[in-house]
């Protein structure tokens, strides 16, 4: 099945739709990164207009670390519609240019062909997160420096010391790229049932806003659907960056307050993800070529 | 009954002037040993206990010069500090003799009977209000202040004296302080759908923040510059 | 020895009858033509020997292995175009070769992807990608992906679609150099009778997904053969008493009436024979030869 990934992925990256992606990423760190470098201070003042009430906070806040976890936020929302821009295009894409028939003439079965574009997508995802990850983390920490991280969260602050952070971050990003195929794997179902690329670009899209919706309202009639949706997980990488007290309100360097919470969270994005591959390759194992 | 009047007014005036000068004895022998330090530098381990905040331990360097300067400085990372409330140590309020002090009777703190004794500035430039101190009249020690102040609020200092007695630095401090209200818009930290966590639960009870710093040494009058502060 | 063998063979899709019990067998190293106009079931046949579309019912085999349960081992020796041909706009044509060669699971060397694009007419447009090209171009790189692994069965449907004359003249040249010089089995699809009868030595005409002719080429374009096209009163009646004569073998039964291929000669026989059997004749025509019956059946889209 090697070959076939080999040329699923040389593939993906000899489109420049592919590029769009990771150009897009590119242009809004730098735009973020700049901004902040120019007027961070301002900002994190805005940030910190509770805590200045009571207390003064001394140290570069504004460092590598914290510029990364804005980043995150910011961008981890978005980067599923461009990971739908190629998922949702892999098997639909080509129906719609005829090149599907082609392939499925070759001495590979479907499953194959449809287990090796998933393997093809999800290197794409997970370069596009490794570049997210070099832009965010790594240029912020040579732009912004490192220091503590100072994280302001809805009800409370947590700060944690400099040589406790970057560990949180590989394990953010790993967590990260659980959410992301799950993006891609459902990009790659919807794929498996069109034979023209907007569609399912659109449907995933469509998707993923409607289970996010569902996901963030606090309605009591969603709640017991919630912790069954993809979405109410995929942003748990935050999880990485809370962490456990003492009974003396004394922070556990090293601890993660909730590790429950993000194996709950992996275990209900694999099961997405295998879901959705197995449907995939069900859909397309039965499915007539006409296009 | 005039007479008789000016008399009475004479000895209360004569008894408050009387106990006056044996206070202001108390706070002078105070700060005469304060005034031996000119400046330090001390190591200690800091721990920051708010409600709304989740830190942990941490080394921090704190630097003081006279008359009132004073830098808590944590090694390579982020402090937290009462706001206003460092400045407002033993050594900055007792820096300056702008102060009428008063006697407010005796109690007993930790098992030491102690002389508390109330400072109000007559400088107005001066950024608090009022300020009670609870100090041991045989060590000259202060143990407990606790300050109003103009712009930021009341702040309570407790200290726990070790091997620099002898200059009136104390091993351990302890700043108490109110916090206000601590809430970021979900749209800011876009944490939206997550359930409240507990310590908010824990924030609304709970509104008082201290600040610890433990001492493990001091440097005493080896200099500080001032561009530290 | 049979390279495709298929038999009763149906596909539908919901109501429409695709293919309707279709039965034929390519010998090994002929050139089969395929011949029915747009929408006659030829592709969805083609498609069903490539298992891109399941049958609904009814056997493939190919190499004498049934296709189902051998389907990647019957691959590696089948090449393929199927109708228009689509590649990728992004890619070269050398890229196109180099991705179906690695596809093919055969050591294929550079040199045998050279000699493909120069087989097709392609060697000075190599490194230029595909959106570069004109339709005739994408032909003959489609051609040369289905060449390109060296496959025993090349199945060409529609290979001439956007060709020019000249093109076309070269396809047909490749087509019977193939099966004559490399001793492949071709099997090619067209609408057109006039491209088939040049290269084929078996031809199938199919219409509606039924099989109306089959048979070598010589035979079926024989002048000495007739199709006579009669239309009765009762159509069911004239092929019940057709069907246990000797004229059994020649019926081809269609909407519009019942056709019988039979030599020029027995043209006088057939008449009387139909008269003595008191079938209600409303009109008894004669067909020329195949190729006016197939103009016909074109004729009708």
């Amino acid at each position: 099945m090697w070959p076939i990934i080999q040329i699923e992925t040389f593939k993906i990256f000899k489109r420049p739709r592919t590029y769009i992606a990771f150009g897009a990423i590119a242009a809004l760190i730098l735009v973020i990164q700049m901004g902040l470098k120019i007027d961070g201070e301002s900002y994190a003042a805005f940030l910190m207009k509770d805590i200045n009430n009571t207390l003064i906070v001394d140290g570069k806040v504004l460092n590598g670390y914290l510029i990364c976890y804005i980043l995150l936020q910011l961008l981890l929302v978005h980067v599923p519609l461009l990971v739908a821009l190629i998922a949702a295009d892999m098997i639909s894409g080509e129906a719609n240019l005829g090149t599907l028939r082609l392939l499925l003439t070759t001495p590979y079965s479907r499953t194959q062909w449809v287990l090796a574009k998933f393997i093809a997508a999800s290197i794409y995802t997970i370069l596009l997160l490794i570049w997210l990850a070099f832009l965010a983390l790594f240029l912020s920490m040579w732009i912004f420096g490192t220091d503590d991280l100072f994280l302001m969260k809805s009800n409370y602050v947590v700060l944690i010391e400099g040589q406790d952070v970057f560990w949180r971050y590989v394990g953010a990003f790993v967590f990260a790229s659980f959410s992301l195929l799950t993006v891609t794997a459902l990009g790659f179902l919807m794929s498996s049932l069109a034979n023209n690329s907007i569609g399912p670009i659109v449907a995933t899209i469509s998707a993923i806003v409607f289970f996010t919706i569902l996901s963030t309202l606090n309605i009591p009639l969603f709640s017991a659907i919630k912790p069954y949706l993809f979405t109410t997980h995929m942003n748990n990488w935050k999880e990485f960056f809370d962490i456990k007290v003492t009974d003396t309100n004394e922070a556990i360097t090293g601890s993660i307050l909730n590790v429950a919470k993000i194996k709950n969270s992996i275990i209900v994005l694999v099961v997405h993800i295998v879901l959705f591959v197995s449907a995939s390759v069900w859909i397309v194992r039965k499915k007539d070529i006409l296009s | 009954m005039k007479f008789k009047s000016t008399i009475f007014i004479g000895i209360l005036i004569g008894i408050q002037f009387l106990s006056n000068a044996q206070t202001n004895v108390l706070v002078e022998r105070v700060r005469l040993k304060l005034n031996t330090v000119n400046d330090y530098t001390a190591e200690g381990i800091m721990k920051t206990d708010v409600s709304f905040i989740k830190a942990s331990l941490g080394k921090v360097k704190v630097f003081y010069k006279k008359p009132n300067l004073i830098k808590v400085k944590k090694d390579g990372g982020i402090s937290l500090l009462p706001k206003g409330g460092v400045s407002i140590t033993m050594n900055s309020l007792l820096s300056t003799d702008q102060y009428i002090a008063f006697e407010a009777g005796k109690q007993v703190y930790k098992g030491k009977t102690l002389d508390v004794i109330k400072l109000v500035p007559t400088d107005d430039k001066l950024d608090w209000v009022i300020s009670t101190l609870w100090i041991d009249p045989v060590e000259a020690l202060v143990y407990k202040t606790f300050t109003t102040t103009k712009d930021n609020g009341s702040f309570e200092i407790a200290m726990d004296y070790g091997a620099y007695t002898n200059y009136g630095l104390p091993s351990k401090i302890v700043f108490g302080f109110n916090t206000k209200d601590y809430k970021l818009p979900n749209g800011i930290t876009l944490e939206f759908g997550d359930e409240a966590p507990i310590s908010k639960q824990k924030a609304m009870k709970n509104k008082k923040g201290t600040i610890e710093i433990t001492y493990s040494s001091y440097i005493i009058n080896k200099g500080v510059s001032s561009s530290l502060f | 020895m049979s390279v495709i063998k298929v038999h009763e063979l149906s596909k539908n899709f919901g109501s429409l009858h695709a293919v309707n019990a279709l039965s034929f067998e390519v010998q090994a190293g002929e050139v089969f033509g395929f011949l029915g106009q747009n929408g006659s079931g030829k592709s969805t046949t083609i498609r069903m020997l490539l298992s891109l579309i399941y049958p609904s019912s009814g056997s493939i085999e190919l190499f004498d292995l049934p296709l189902q349960a051998n389907r990647n081992q019957i691959a590696e020796r089948v090449g393929a175009i199927i109708e228009r041909p689509d590649l990728y706009p992004y890619l070269t044509a050398k890229e196109h070769l180099q991705l179906f060669a690695k596809l093919s699971k055969q050591k294929i060397s550079k040199e045998q992807i050279a000699r493909t694009l120069e087989q097709v007419g392609l060697s000075l447009r190599s490194a230029d990608k595909v959106n570069t090209f004109s339709l005739g171009m994408k032909q003959r790189l489609g051609i040369a992906i289905a060449l390109v692994h060296n496959p025993d069965l090349i199945i060409l449907d529609e290979p001439t679609n956007g060709l020019d004359p000249q093109g076309i003249a070269d396809i047909r040249h490749l087509i019977q150099d193939l099966a004559k010089q490399d001793g492949k089995t071709v099997l090619v699809s067209s609408h057109l009778l006039s491209e088939i009868e040049q290269v084929a030595s078996q031809i199938l005409i199919i219409h509606q997904g039924k099989k109306v002719a089959m048979g070598p080429t010589q035979t079926l374009l024989d002048p000495n053969k007739a199709i006579i096209h009669i239309v009765t009163q009762h159509d069911e009646q004239a092929l019940s008493i057709l069907g246990i004569s000797k004229y059994a073998q020649n019926i081809m039964q269609r909407k519009d009436g019942i056709y019988l291929s039979i030599a020029t000669n027995e043209i006088p026989a057939l008449h009387q024979f139909i008269v003595a059997a008191n079938i209600p004749l409303m009109s008894f025509e004669l067909k020329r030869s195949l190729e006016d019956y197939f103009l016909q059946i074109t004729s009708m889209q």
